[in-house]
Order: C-alpha cells, then sequence, then structure tokens
C-alpha cells in the first residue's frame, strides 16, 4: 500500500509515534544544512569569497555530526521498536539518505576547497558560467529531493529522477569547453582544472540527489529502483496505487 | 501526491493461489464458514497452505484464527454448536468425507498448544502414549522412534539419562519440547501449533522457533501467533486475519515489509485504523 506523510504518526504508542517524527524532522535539518553548504560553496566560488569558502569546511563538521546523531536514533529504534512494513522502510530510507547528505556535504566542502584556491590565485577563472548554470540545476534537485521526502512526493522523486540524466550531459558539454580552454591556454591549466573539480563534484552532488528521490520511491511504494534505468521505469504503475 | 489507497479489497483466491502451484498444496480451504451457535467465527474463507513450509495466522484476538487452526484435524467436531460450511482439503481428500477415520486424520495432522500438557507420567511414556495407541510395537523398535521423536524435537541431550523421571519435572520450554516430540512420535505430515511459545521465556521460545525450522525439512507446519516478531522469523507464508475474514496473504518477506492493504500494515506495524 501507498502511504502518506502522516502514516507514521497514528501509532498506538504516541512514543513511537513522536519517535519518528523528530527522526524525519532531523533529517529535514540536516538536508537544510547541506543545501546551505552546498549554496555557499557556490557563492564562495563565484564572488571569489575566501572566507565564505573556509566557513563551509567549518560547517561540513556539524553535518558529520548530525549523520552520527540520526543514524544513533535509527539503530535505537531498530532494537527497540522492530519496525515493520512502512516503519521499517521509513528508518532505511533516513539512514540511507543521511549518508548521501554527508556526502554532498563533503562535495560542499570540495567545492569550497578549490573556490578558496582560486580567489587566493587571483584573477577570474574561466567555465564559472557552466558552473553557475549546473549548481542552480543540482541545487534544485537536492531541494526537490527533500521537499519530495518531507511530502512522501513519488511524482516530485521521480521528477528529481529524470533530472540527473539532463546534469550528466550538460557535465560533459562543460568539460568539453574546458578542454578547450586548456588548449587555447595553457597558462590557465591549473585555474581550469579547479574548475572542472568543481564541476565534478557538483556533478556527485547531482548523483546523491537523485539517490534521495530513489529513497523517497522506496520508502513510499516499497519499490527499489536503484539499479533500474530511468528510462525503462514503469511510471505508470508507480504512480499508480500498488 | 498520491494517497493511501482508499478502497483495498480483500485478497481474491486468485491471487492467494498465485504462489502456490496446485502441487505444493497440502491444505486446500475452500469457502470455509464456521459459526458457533448465531456467532460467526469464519465468514467464507479460502486459503492454500503450502507443503513443508511454516505457514503463520496472525491477527487480533477473535479473528478466527484459531478456529480456523482447529478446523484443520476437525477438532470442531468435539462441540456440537458448531456449524461447519466449505471444504478443507488434505493432499486431496476432502477431510469431512465418510470414509476419513478421524482418529487417523488426527495422527496426520498433529497439534500442540499455548500451554504444555504433558500427561502426569514418566517422559518416555508420554511420548510413547501415541504409538502405544497407534500400533503394537516392539519394544526395541519402540525406543528407537522415541529416541528420534525426542531428538527431532531438539530434546534428547537434555533427557535421555532421565527418560523415566516424571514429564512434570521439566522446564516449561522442556515440556513443550516433550509434547512436540509426543507429536512427532507418531509421524504426522502435518503440525499445528497454537501459540506454542507464548508461556515461554525468551530462550526457549527461541529453541522452539529453531525447531519449527527445522523440522519443515519433512513436516508442513501451521503456525498461530500474537508474537509479530515470531511470526517474521519463522514463517514462509503469512495469513492475516480479522473479524473472521482473510484480508491478506502472502509471502512473509512481502507482507513484513511491503503490505499490500493498509489494514495489515496498521496491524502489523501498531496503528489505529
Amino acid at each position: 500500500m501507498d502511504i502518506t506523510s502522516d502514516t507514521h504518526s497514528q501509532h498506538i504508542s504516541k512514543q513511537f509515534n513522536q519517535e519518528l517524527e523528530e527522526l524525519k524532522t532531523h533529517l529535514m535539518t540536516m538536508g537544510g544544512q547541506v543545501e546551505k553548504q552546498v549554496q555557499d560553496a557556490v557563492t564562495a566560488l563565484l564572488e571569489s569569497d575566501s572566507r565564505l569558502g573556509e566557513r563551509v569546511s567549518d560547517d561540513d563538521k556539524a553535518v558529520n555530526e548530525m549523520q552520527l546523531k540520526i543514524d544513533d536514533e535509527c539503530t535505537r529504534i531498530l532494537a527497540r521498536r522492530q519496525p515493520a512494513a512502512s516503519d521499517l522502510r521509513l528508518v532505511l530510507a533516513v539512514i540511507r539518505a543521511t549518508s548521501d547528505l554527508e556526502r554532498i556535504g563533503d562535495e560542499a566542502s570540495k567545492i569550497a576547497r578549490n573556490a578558496v584556491a582560486l580567489s587566493e590565485a587571483g584573477n577570474g577563472p574561466k567555465g564559472l558560467v557552466e558552473v553557475r548554470h549546473i549548481s542552480e540545476h543540482v541545487r534544485k534537485m537536492v531541494r526537490d529531493s527533500l521537499t519530495a521526502f518531507a511530502r512522501f512526493d513519488i511524482d516530485l522523486a521521480l521528477q528529481v529522477v529524470h533530472e540527473d540524466d539532463a546534469v550528466d550531459s550538460e557535465y560533459t558539454s562543460a568539460m568539453r569547453s574546458l578542454m578547450t580552454f586548456m588548449m587555447e591556454d595553457p597558462r590557465s591549466i591549473t585555474s581550469v582544472l579547479s574548475v572542472m573539480w568543481v564541476l565534478r563534484a557538483l556533478e556527485r552532488v547531482g548523483d546523491h540527489a537523485n539517490n534521495l528521490a530513489e529513497h523517497v520511491i522506496y520508502l513510499v511504494k516499497g519499490l527499489d529502483i536503484r539499479h533500474i534505468d530511468p528510462d525503462e521505469l514503469d511510471e505508470d504503475a508507480l504512480k499508480g496505487s500498488s | 501526491m498520491l494517497m493511501a489507497d482508499a478502497s483495498p479489497t480483500p485478497a481474491t483466491l486468485h491471487e492467494i493461489v498465485r504462489d502456490i502451484p496446485s502441487t505444493d498444496r497440502c491444505f486446500e480451504i475452500e469457502d470455509l464458514t464456521i459459526a458457533y451457535g448465531d456467532k460467526t467465527a469464519l465468514s467464507g474463507l479460502s486459503l492454500h497452505v503450502p507443503r513443508h513450509r511454516v505457514t503463520a495466522f496472525i491477527g487480533p484476538s477473535g479473528c478466527g484464527k484459531s478456529t480456523l487452526l482447529r478446523a484443520f484435524n476437525r477438532l470442531h467436531d468435539l462441540n456440537e454448536d458448531v456449524a461447519r460450511q466449505g471444504r478443507i482439503v488434505l493432499e486431496g481428500q476432502e477431510i469431512h468425507a465418510p470414509e476419513v477415520d478421524v482418529a487417523d486424520l488426527r495422527r496426520r495432522v498433529g497439534m500442540v498448544f499455548q500451554t504444555p500438557n504433558p500427561f502426569p507420567m514418566s517422559i518416555y511414556e508420554n511420548v510413547a502414549f501415541g504409538l502405544r495407541l497407534q500400533a503394537a510395537l516392539p519394544k526395541r523398535r519402540r525406543d528407537e522412534v522415541i529416541e528420534w521423536a525426542l531428538e527431532s524435537a531438539a530434546l534428547w541431550d537434555e533427557v535421555k539419562h532421565r527418560l523415566h523421571e516424571s514429564a512434570l519435572l521439566l522446564s516449561g520450554g522442556q515440556q513443550q519440547r516433550l509434547v512436540i516430540a509426543r507429536t512427532l512420535a507418531v509421524q504426522p505430515e502435518v503440525v499445528l501449533l497454537d501459540e506454542p511459545a507464548s508461556a515461554l521465556d525468551p530462550i526457549s521460545t527461541l529453541k522452539i522457533e529453531e525447531l519449527i525450522r527445522n523440522l519443515k525439512s519433512h513436516l508442513t507446519l501451521v503456525l498461530v501467533t500474537h508474537n509479530m516478531q515470531q511470526a517474521a522469523r519463522v514463517s514462509d507464508y503469512t495469513a492475516f486475519l480479522e473479524e473472521g475474514e482473510l484480508i491478506e496473504y502472502g509471502a512473509t518477506d512481502t507482507v513484513f515489509t511491503n503490505p499490500r492493504l493498509a489494514r495489515t500494515e496498521n496491524y502489523i506495524t501498531g496503528r489505529t485504523d
């Protein structure tokens, strides 16, 4: 059966309702923090703000701590409540989601480190247009996948899954342009390489957002679509009642 | 966004049997209705129990799961107020057919109850009891069968040096395994277990569960339990009953991770409707 965002607040045990509610809240707080990290890292790069870049790396510690805390809550629920059905799927989805969020945080730190390096090297690097474009795209994916998680929204999750292909092709074409820059001006190689690392990190953020959306589908429908090509998904079956 | 399935329909016979090919069915229940006086305990229930598997019946008190279990070896015959309609077929034969010998049916379909009920006699005599009723075996042969039954019930090592002591001196868990040995001694095809571990401590419970797992290599087991985790741990198939109807029946893996209907989900996860 499909579940909705209030499915987890209908247990006879009010305390269990509360535990699951808190778990979701903590995941959303971690998601918000990670979203901000990505945004700050990209801003630091685009605006050559090395101080902002350094702060992103510091924020990563807080995100890591959140991951440990949420994992701990999940362990406790598994041990004490032995959840089944949609409760079990919620706990599993949250464990998987925290792992993806933590990695998005790591990618944001990589972007921030490159932002600091580029800012210290001076002269604005090439490829920032591509960075801006792809970063907007993947940040929307992260935001949508978190919204889909909060609302148990399959339609939005599926939309994110399809976005990932678009990001991958934008990434490929951006890399091609950057190669051209390097060939045209060998003195730009160091800075363009840094931008390439940034693009690579953004592309990975998109992959993790895609994973988050897949966890939402698992949570709501009980279907694991992690290794299925998005084009081969039977969306009507997914959207219809199981 | 999507909402929960608004109009769940009880699983149809067709869906239930899809996974269990006709050659693998031990019991075939068709359109079974049982009433105690004017109170209907089961209404029009159909399901197939697969051979050499563990099938668990779960559901709230009064849902009809024990009534269903007791129908499998005609225990209701002992109660004159019980009215039955529908068919119960065991290995191709309707168990209510006139040529069926009820005593033989109950040998083939043994039963273990919630409270261990050893007879007030020795451990040996408890297991020998059914055997003596059944056939006159030479003592040597009888001793072999008793050892085999106690071995199968994972009790032999604990009692082999005290076979002639009273069975009432055994612990609750040992008594329950003794009762299982007594059931196994007459070589049944099916063992029905009605809350077999609910009066036992966790270690004894795990021993019974391990025993159930081992027995399914040559027996069909049907388990009624209020303990959801127990159903999840030991059974291959789970049937959820509510108010005398079969609500959902399927592979235990599916029922406990992604049940088809909201009523099942609510019951196994402890939610109110």
